[in-house]
């Protein structure tokens, strides 16, 4: 129960990041900590009491194992996020080209 | 048999583009108006085909629950039919426009990118599947707000981009309450599954799931990305943006969550019905103040997906009718206004209401169409914006919540003072405007004439005959909630 | 000190080593998908790392002059675009789209379970020639061009 909650305050800590934080490289780091806070919280959710990694091996018996399905959404959940930290770190070198700041208090040209 | 391929034609234009494109963009606008033409094709057949039972497809030959099923139903169908309707217009409207830009094969293959996951998540049966389309068609408009590559748009883009990878993070983390909880990935396993268990985890996944949707849909705390993303983006993608995308991602997802899988608990119904009205009357009223007309449109547009919520949340059949009747007629008249600031903008230079002049003469066409989109949108008679708007009022006021019907007259008189202020200064003002700068092709007239048609043509729906064929296999299959799934897969 | 690209000469001479290996190790992770934890992107990433420390090791115009961007780009467009094709011969000749239609073989041998193997090989060229195209382009970046509104 303690890990579940230690993982949510992860997230959250993600969350404050990305909300408070000025500078644009803070935000992207704080979108990855918040990625990562999830895909735990998907490998903690299956997770089974005295149970083995779920790998089958030729010659032993099949053990108790832990559940596969979760890691497997984990594995596109890290590829998405791959996907959007990419894109992030593209528009922030396009931002400092145009605008000559990382702070995003500078770059508000946009009113209204 | 064909449902897959709704998915596997803009996907494989979008491969094919990338592959041959190369940096002349005729070979990009032939693959993807041939894969636009023939998903509309599709759409329209399946639509009318009659049938108002479902169709199902598992893929990979794995049955539920082990695999991913697509799920065709009447609410899908009339989904895919405005999709593809209107991607079908953004293309015609795109090939000028965008050269005016600088027409590359990219662009296209972003857009053929941007429909298939609209598709994606249109058609699937799976939670996690919901999430991985939408983040497909989600990258795709990051990448197309982005795309003139001026300043204001990389810091929209930006914007748009934070906002949305904290509310697919929040997403995740209700998909992640709900597995732990029900052990299950597919929504009809979910659905059968959910009762049994506590009430907290309807609740806690709930919230997260309005979280992450509802900034997705901009409903009104989480609406700051919209104004920005939709007036930077090019016309034709604002179009989509807002005339489908927002509805697809943000208020489809919505209702099949909650409607299909988490049996409408009538506490998130109230909250529908709140945040609705919220996003009606500020964002109506912040419309009104608004002098740059894309952005005008864009606060129009939460005001009136306010609307959409509102009526879903009365949680009636006839308030339920109201909603995907005002989605269907919202993007028509909101990708038709946004094409008509698209061709304002090609032939003026300026987006700005105040330096704009009487075009009339010079741009008819634009001017005529913007005459009927502003009529629909403010909700006069005879076009279809006065039958939906006037559902909806009716549905409240039958469901016992005359405050909320109150709230949705406020706000379409709002929405007739920021209309009247767009055609005041806008388009018919004294003034005459100023030199031409450019040609409106004539694929943006094509464009704009055949969605202001459709404008007049779908308040016909409301007539009770058309629209027991039309809108009410639809309202069905979200008023059955849970027991969709055992009439779908039969079990 | 130094007006050469890249890092010093002690990293080029070990990155010069061991690349071959990281390819060969990212081929291997992708080549046991199905058998061990891996598979397509795993063996991808690794793959892209491994041209990403020729970029960082010797610097971008040496890179650009080594490899061949335009085989490069095609590699990665078609094995998508093969990816989809094998989705579609599982539509033609199996039942439904991606369906297993290859034999399914024994258990634990490298070429069983139909055709994840080949699924495999695709998703990982495909994953590291962008991921390594995508680290390109923001490599290739120029600050001062285009600063203008």
């Amino acid at each position: 129960m303690i890990l579940y909650a230690l993982c949510f305050a992860l997230f959250l800590v993600g969350l404050y990041g990305m909300i408070t934080k000025r500078d644009l490289v803070k935000i992207i780091l704080a979108s990855g900590v918040m990625g990562y806070a999830v895909n735990l919280m998907f490998v903690l959710i299956g997770y089974r009491q005295q149970a083995a990694y779920p790998i089958l091996e030729p010659g032993k018996p099949v053990p108790a194992m832990v559940d596969p399905l979760p890691q497997a959404l984990v594995l596109t959940s890290i590829v998405i996020e791959l996907g959007v930290t990419s894109l992030l770190v593209a528009l922030a070198i396009r931002l400092f080209q145009k605008y000559k700041t990382f702070d995003i208090t500078q770059i508000r040209r946009l009113r209204g | 048999m064909i449902l897959p391929t709704f998915i596997i034609i803009p996907l494989l234009a979008a491969f094919l583009i990338v592959l041959f494109g190369g940096r002349h963009d005729r070979g990009a606008v032939i693959i993807s108006g041939a894969a636009a033409a023939s998903l509309t094709a599709l759409a329209v057949v399946v639509f009318f085909g009659g049938r108002t039972e479902a169709a199902v497809y598992a893929m990979g030959a794995w049955k539920v629950p082990l695999g991913i099923s697509l799920v065709l139903d009447p609410l899908s169908s009339v989904m895919l039919v405005m999709v593809s309707l209107i991607t079908l217009t953004s293309l015609l409207f795109s090939v000028a426009y965008m050269r005016h830009l600088e027409g590359e094969a990219k662009y296209y293959a972003l857009l053929m990118t941007l429909v298939a996951g609209m598709n994606g998540v249109i058609l699937t049966s799976d939670i996690f599947n919901l999430f991985v389309f939408m983040e497909i068609a989600l990258f795709a408009a990051f990448a197309l707000v982005a795309y003139g590559g001026r300043a204001q748009e990389y810091e929209a883009a930006f914007k748009y981009a934070v906002m949305g990878s904290i509310s697919s993070s929040l997403i995740l983390f209700a998909i992640a309450v709900v597995y732990s909880g029900t052990s299950a990935l597919s929504m009809s396993a979910i659905a059968a599954a959910l009762p049994q268990k506590d009430l907290l985890l309807t609740f806690w996944a709930g919230g997260l799931f309005l979280a992450g949707f509802g900034l997705k849909a901009a409903v009104m705390p989480f609406h700051a990305w919209l104004p920005d993303a939709h007036s930077s983006a090019p016309a034709p993608i604002s179009a989509m943006l807002s005339g489908v995308l927002i509805k697809t991602l943000g208020v489809y997802a919505l209702i099949r969550v909650f409607f299909n899988v988490l049996g409408a608990p009538p506490l998130f119904l109230q909250a529908f019905l709140v945040l609705g009205a919220v996003s009606i009357l500020v964002g109506n009223i912040l419309a009104v103040g608004q002098w740059d007309f894309k952005r005008l449109l864009a606060y129009s547009s939460i005001g009136q997906v306010g609307y959409i919520l509102l009526a879903a949340g009365l949680g009636t059949p006839l308030g339920m009718a109201g909603a995907v009747f005002h989605m269907i007629n919202h993007a028509i008249f909101k990708s038709l206004l946004f094409y008509n600031s698209g061709a304002l903008e090609t032939a003026l230079g300026t987006r700005d209401l105040r330096q704009m002049g009487n075009v009339s003469k010079l741009l008819p066409v634009t001017a005529q169409t913007s005459m009927v989109a502003s009529l629909a949108i403010a909700g006069i008679p005879p076009f279809n914006g006065f039958f939906s708007k006037l559902l909806i009022i009716i549905a409240a006021v039958q469901a016992g919540q005359p405050f909320y019907a109150l709230a949705a007259v406020v706000g379409s008189l709002f929405t007739i003072a920021a209309f009247m202020k767009v055609q005041r200064y806008g388009l018919r003002s004294e003034r005459p405007a100023g030199p031409l700068q450019a040609k409106v092709s004539w694929g943006m007239n094509a464009a704009m004439v055949v969605l202001a048609v459709l404008c007049i043509v779908t308040s016909l729906m409301i007539v009770p005959g058309i629209r027991e064929a039309t809108l009410d296999p639809a309202v069905k299959v979200v008023m059955e909630k849970a027991q969709l799934w055992l009439t779908v897969f039969g079990k | 000190m130094d007006k050469q690209p890249g890092l010093t000469i002690i990293v080029k001479t070990v990155t010069r080593l061991i690349i071959w290996m990281i390819f060969l190790y990212g081929a291997y992770i992708i080549f046991h998908g199905h058998l061990s934890p891996g598979g397509g992107f795993g063996g991808g990433v690794i793959l892209a790392l491994g041209l990403l420390s020729v970029l960082l090791a010797y610097g971008r115009d040496f890179t650009l002059r080594w490899l061949n961007l335009k085989f490069l780009k095609s590699l990665e467009a078609s094995s998508i675009t093969l990816f989809l094709a094998a989705g579609l011969m599982g539509m033609v000749l199996g039942e439904v789209f991606l369906s297993n239609f290859l034999a399914k073989g024994t258990l634990f041998s490298l070429w069983s379970s139909g055709f994840l193997p080949i699924l495999n090989i695709f998703i990982g060229v495909k994953v590291g020639m962008s991921l390594f195209l995508v680290v390109l382009a923001l490599a290739e970046f120029d600050v001062e061009k285009g600063a203008e509104e």
